[in-house]
């Protein structure tokens, strides 16, 4: 197994925090967190991976054919189903911020401090 | 009656069908239907949780939801298990029912703190408090590791939503969408280390995965996954240079949220380090002990001072009690590191003490914000007099805070100095008296100033990055109304349990029994294997001793000082020097900006891989 995918999966978290430390519009920011997390199904769909396997759908499929892993694609289809949550609470969030503040500049909130 | 084994569902079940219930037909109901359904679901999981503590007794429950168990039923070791676990013993049973009653007290809190909700928007608040309640329960008592990151998730988006619940003000968004993504990237970090974990050794549970490590010895994947997985529950924990965004999410929360995040949540976070670490990496292919006790040392340490600093400087009362948090996390953060039954008992009982506390000084500052539209120190000075009970409850909380004995606080306390004494005399001692004391003073201080109005008005300090309390939007109108009696007896009411937990024997000796059963790994993984269980280590004392209470009273005595000092003209200009120097750039690394935080996440776990890993 190619250690390509992991080293794919280390970027694209390193590009999401990249973007979330250096955000200036929230709604970028909420986008950068789903950046990072896609970190995590490249990674988890990456373990399970067999070479000339197939999806682990058994109907259709002879006794003993490879199929990947099928565990982690649960883990994933969860993960996304988390990811979705978050994001759109956080989104909600950000939209309440627009229209009661006019920003979406974290800059721009100083309430906080000290 | 159901067995245990079914039992443990339930606790997670009912309130996640409350909340169902009360986000489809609340709107429908009137107010009181709406209140009296979510105190009923969450009075029968806390029924449910009692039964279970009761049935389960100095051992474990375990169940595998849905008949899904490992092939066989008695299953050979290592084989690969594809069910969802639930494993219950006395300290996570404890948080779950600690959660319970938090909950419980929230509901009876909020009876008529809100105003009337609108349209379909009724039952949205007690729904959000079920789920968080389902949350926090299911990260108790999970034996499994992705689904400990489902949970973590679940409380944590529950928890965003009920901190920016009052959308009228920006402040609560801004602490909710910073608590919001610090906190959802350092748990996605933790899914990338239980993948890495996965890959390594084809295991989800955590009984699982400690037996599979334990087959070969580590290496820098493995130290690589434990700073990962960590980093969930460590920012959740808010240990310091994590902790960034619990003051501005407490600050800003409502009140009765902010009983449950600073009263139970944090300290889930504390728990999970505790439960990953015993269980999956304690053993001989995980983290040697000694790397993670001088580590988690130096962390718990860093956390404890830093809150008992920033706490001392805050005038906004709620973000003062959260840096007080802070302080108080550190020192289990400590209890935890020590990695010693004993500490740990004392540990529980801070936690469980520590809670009432905690949660009933919150609930009275949401009373002053009822009354008076504001929670700053300065602005209320002398303001609050007429408040005589709440004011004295205030103090009374300040005193427990400060670990004055018999409070359960004070027992903790104790119980976690004479252990930390044993590893590192004087210095540990000397941190938990003096992190107690000035929390304690500082909640004292803002006593002596907004109930009794002592010594000259504060000046304000401009230039000084700070957040004042005025200004906030009063989380009810109508300041002409008569106080509602659950503003002030909830708290009363935590406040008696906090010194329950002290002055009651059997809560101390039943936690030291759940501490030395938390502490025995290998009774944990045989019982998810349903073996029998390894012959025990001795209980740990749990009981009062004359240096305990004389460290108490020191502590108490501490605070009421510089409580005093504080409001005592003379000592202006004392220490501005100091403050400059020191105070003052640690203050200003309290940004509020998204971005620094995030950087000092990634800073963080840079700085515990490389700890770890070269302690390998």
């Amino acid at each position: 197994m190619s250690v390509f995918p992991y080293l794919m999966a280390g970027w694209i978290l390193l590009v999401g925090i990249y973007g979330l430390a250096t955000s200036r519009n929230l709604i970028q920011a909420v986008g950068c967190l789903s950046v990072a997390q896609s970190a995590t199904y490249v990674l988890l769909l990456a373990v399970g991976y067999r070479r000339g396997a197939t999806a682990p759908v058994f109907s259709d499929l002879p006794v003993g054919a490879p199929v990947v892993d099928p565990v982690v694609q649960a883990l994933a289809l969860t993960d996304v189903v988390v990811g979705a949550t978050v994001t759109a609470v956080l989104l909600a969030l950000v939209i309440q911020l627009r229209k009661r503040h006019g920003t979406v500049d974290p800059e721009r909130l100083t309430g906080l401090r000290g | 009656m159901p067995d245990t084994a079914r039992l443990l569902p339930l606790a997670v079940a009912v309130p996640l069908l409350g909340s169902v219930l009360l986000a489809v037909a609340g709107h429908r109901l009137p107010r009181l239907g709406t209140d009296v359904l979510a105190a009923f679901c969450a009075a029968a999981s806390l029924g449910c949780l009692v039964l279970l503590w009761v049935r389960t007794g100095d051992g474990r429950a375990v169940s595998w939801v849905g008949g899904w168990g490992p092939p066989g039923g008695a299953p050979a070791r290592g084989a690969q298990s594809v069910g969802i676990v639930l494993v219950a013993d006395r300290l996570g049973l404890g948080l779950a029912l600690l959660a319970a009653a938090l909950v419980l007290a929230v509901v009876a809190y909020a009876w008529r703190y809100f105003e009337e909700p609108v349209g379909g928007h009724a039952g949205v608040f007690p729904a959000l408090l079920l789920l968080f309640h389902a949350g926090m329960c299911g990260f108790a008592l999970t034996g499994d590791l992705f689904d400990a990151f489902v949970f973590f998730e679940l409380m944590g988006a529950c928890a965003y939503a009920l901190t920016g619940y009052r959308i009228e003000d920006p402040r609560p968004l801004h602490g909710a969408l910073t608590f919001g993504i610090v906190n959802s990237l350092a748990a996605y970090a933790s899914l990338l280390g239980i993948g890495l974990l996965y890959a390594r050794t084809g295991q989800l549970g955590l009984a699982q995965l400690g037996q599979a490590l334990d087959t070969r010895p580590p290496d820098l994947l493995v130290v690589c996954a434990f700073v990962l997985v960590l980093a969930g529950p460590l920012v959740k924990a808010a240990a310091a240079p994590f902790h960034f965004w619990l003051p501005d999410a407490h600050a800003v929360a409502p009140s009765p949220v902010c009983m449950l995040l600073s009263g139970v949540m944090v300290e889930l976070g504390v728990y999970g380090v505790a439960r990953i670490y015993w269980v999956v990496f304690a053993g001989p292919g995980g983290i040697p002990h000694p790397a993670f006790r001088s580590v988690l040392l130096v962390l718990g340490t860093l956390t404890a001072l830093l809150g008992a600093v920033m706490c001392w400087q805050q005038r906004h009362l709620k973000r003062l009690l959260a840096f007080s948090t802070v302080g108080h996390v550190g020192l289990f953060l400590v209890g935890v590191a020590l990695l010693d039954p004993a500490a740990l008992a004392g540990t529980a009982v801070y936690v469980a003490s520590h809670a009432g506390a905690k949660a009933a000084l919150f609930g009275l500052c949401g009373l002053l914000l009822d009354r008076y539209g504001s929670v700053d120190e300065h602005g209320l000075h002398g303001r609050a007099r007429e408040l005589v009970l709440p004011g004295l409850l205030f103090a009374v909380g300040g005193f427990a805070l400060a670990g004055l004995p018999p409070f359960g606080t004070g027992l903790g306390k104790a119980l976690g100095e004479e252990a930390a004494g044993r590893q590192l005399p004087f210095l540990l001692p000397a941190l938990y008296v003096l992190v107690s004391a000035v929390t304690g003073g500082a909640v004292l201080r803002a006593a002596l100033r907004v109930f009794a109005g002592a010594g000259p008005a504060p000046v304000d300090r401009p230039g000084e990055p700070e957040t004042s309390g005025e200004g906030e939007e009063p989380e009810v109108r109508g300041p002409g109304r008569r106080l509602p009696v659950p503003l002030v007896a909830v708290p009363a009411v935590l406040l008696l349990c906090s010194l329950l937990v002290g002055c009651v024997p059997a809560v101390g000796a039943r936690l030291a029994e759940a501490a030395r059963l938390f502490t025995d790994r290998a009774g944990y993984l045989a019982a998810a294997y349903q073996a029998p269980p390894a012959p025990a280590a001795p209980v740990p004392p749990a009981g009062w001793t004359a240096a305990g209470v004389l460290l108490g009273l020191l502590s108490a005595a501490l605070a009421t000082g510089l409580a005093l000092l504080a409001v005592h003209p003379l000592h202006r200009g004392l220490g501005a020097a100091l403050n400059r120097r020191l105070v003052l750039p640690l203050r200003r690394l309290h940004s509020g900006l998204l971005g620094d935080y995030v950087t000092w996440l990634v800073v963080g776990l840079a700085g515990l891989l490389v700890a770890f890993a070269a302690q390998r």
